[in-house]
């Protein structure tokens, strides 16, 4: 099958052949035009929409390339993007004994910005309710959630490494912070910007106070808090940058200090650019959550 | 049968609502002041009043809504209210509204008899902010009546509809209160409206029920009739304006 599919460009050279080349499996059969020539033209749109994104980050590479192959950028300082590529390769194929893998190194971070992330997102989505649903609340968590928010984040990180020492809990903690506070202040004003007339309609309807916080009240401020997620998903990459910098033994942090020792900056910008993939995909990730939760807004704008 | 004054009300133990002596103000304003009334069981009352009357003061007060009114206040069974606005959760759909805090056994087959019931049985689906203003208020009195209430407070429910809305709405209310019968308070400013649809038609001012005239017009109303258009001027004197619309 491999085979065959790289042998039938001469049937789809038509217009066409870009966007169908090798991925349709019924390509390769005696059948070739029919669906290969009707099924392009469906997903042209949304194929093209998202292609056009991809425009401008290309030139930039190609223009980076070129700019070391003729000399105007010191490999040395900034390698080039085929060297950062073959470099991630042998990153993942290689065991090396300073650096480790990098899908090793990756899942060790990830691990650290999920456990991070899960403790100060249900921390902050439980206090700002407590906050958001009673004045007592408010006057118990708000003053102490605002002086933690003008708290310098990584200042912190010297008094951990006195409490905690130097292992995961420090790391943990730093990212669960740095997730709470814009969680928690978006939440909070979520919570307090939903209809009251809505509030109201709850009373008259005698919803149980867990059906009015989960039928009204979360969904009501949802919009916000997941404003408030997408800025904490933000600091939590931040933080684990930091985090990891400061005397860790494992993952992307790690690997990079080893390579600053080793002056080997393809391999900084390899862990470099994994932050950036995986800050891409959990940014994507709220935006299809974002997209589903907020269905009835967007029938209405659709109108 | 000309349009007969009550006297002082009868107190039946069987009425859905009986209020004496409620007292509200705001800070120094006084809105309803020692006021007495009585709702029977299945009866539609028109409340009229001159904006700032305390109309929908009242109204809150039965739905248990204003927890600071003074005096006695005794609403019996379940109690349901459509808002001037129709305030549908917007997060919902609309089969999901209508049922939203109803515990009855067999909820999604009530919700479906009550949604026919206004007609958007093909609309059960629909988002809230996709409906049209007289849809939104035929879900908002669907999701009143599904619990079933012995009192539906209506809270110028057709106030923002356009004038031939309104007419099939007044149409709609008059086949569902046939239907399930509850006790109806109408809150409005339109005398017309309350003169086609209401058993009894009060006028709040000054803090109290001012007056109060019995309609025993067969539905539907001619308002062309003598009884009708006699009572609409002496109605809209209760209420300060005069036939020519001057104050």
């Amino acid at each position: 099958m491999p085979a065959s599919q790289t042998t039938l460009d001469p049937h789809i050279s038509g217009p066409l052949a870009g966007t169908s080349g090798g991925t349709s499996p019924r390509a390769g059969t005696a059948a070739a035009p029919g669906p290969a020539t009707q099924k392009p033209t469906t997903r042209r749109r949304p194929v093209s929409k998202g292609a056009l994104r991809l425009v401008s980050p290309a030139i930039v590479l190609v223009i980076w390339q070129l700019a070391s192959e003729f000399g105007l950028i010191s490999t040395q300082r900034l390698p080039p993007p085929t060297q950062v590529w073959s470099t991630a390769v042998s990153l993942v194929t290689t065991n090396s004994s300073a650096y480790g893998t990098l899908q090793g190194a990756m899942l060790v971070s990830l691990e650290r910005v999920a456990a991070g992330f899960a403790v100060g997102a249900v921390t902050a989505v439980l206090l700002a309710l407590a906050a958001g649903l009673s004045r007592f609340g408010e006057t118990a968590v708000d003053p102490l959630m605002q002086m933690l928010r003008t708290l310098p984040l990584f200042g912190l990180i010297p008094v951990f490494i006195v409490w905690f020492g130097i292992g995961q809990t420090p790391k943990i903690l730093l990212i669960a912070i740095g997730t709470a506070i814009p969680l928690y202040l978006n939440t909070f004003a979520g919570i307090r910007s939903v209809d009251a007339k809505l509030a109201e309609l709850g009373q008259v309807l005698k919803l149980r106070r867990r059906e009015l916080i989960t039928q009204i009240v979360l969904p009501g401020a949802l919009p916000q808090i997941l404003v408030g997620l997408r800025q904490s998903l933000g600091v939590a990459w931040l933080a684990l940058v930091v985090a990891e910098q400061v005397n860790a033994n494992a993952g992307l942090g790690f690997m990079i200090s080893q390579a600053t020792q080793f002056l080997r900056n393809d391999v900084i910008i390899v862990a470099l650019l994994v932050y950036c993939g995986l800050g891409l995909l959990t940014d994507a990730l709220v935006r299809l959550l974002e997209r589903r939760a907020l269905r009835w807004r967007q029938s209405f704008v659709a109108q | 049968m000309a349009p007969e004054l009550r006297g002082p009300i009868a107190l039946t133990t069987a009425d859905v609502v009986s209020a004496r002596s409620l007292s509200r103000s705001f800070d120094s304003t006084v809105i309803l002041d020692r006021l007495d009334l009585d709702l029977a069981p299945g009866e539609f009352v028109a409340l009229l009043g001159r904006s700032g009357s305390g109309k929908s003061t009242l109204l809150r007060a039965f739905a248990g809504l204003d927890r600071e009114i003074t005096g006695d206040l005794d609403v019996r069974g379940e109690v349901s209210i459509a808002f001037q606005e129709p305030r549908l959760v917007p997060w919902k759909r609309l089969w999901s509204n209508i049922g939203l805090g109803l515990r009855t056994p067999q909820p999604r087959e009530v919700v479906a008899t009550a949604l026919a019931e206004v007609g958007l049985t093909d609309r059960a689906n629909a988002w809230p902010l996709t409906l049209s203003g007289g849809e939104a208020q035929r879900a908002s009195l669907a999701r009143a009546l599904v619990r079933d209430p012995s009192l539906l407070l209506l809270d110028e429910p057709f106030s923002s509809l356009d004038a031939l809305t309104r007419i099939t709405m007044h149409q709609l209310v008059l086949d569902l209160w046939e239907r399930h019968r509850p006790a109806i308070l109408l809150v409005t400013h339109d005398v017309d409206e309350a003169l086609a649809l209401a058993d009894r038609v009060l006028v709040l001012d000054g803090g109290r029920i001012s007056h109060q005239s019995q309609i025993d017009a067969p539905r539907p109303r001619d308002r062309t009739a003598q009884e009708l258009t006699g009572l609409r001027t002496r109605l809209l004197a209760e209420l300060g304006v005069n036939e020519e619309g001057t104050r």
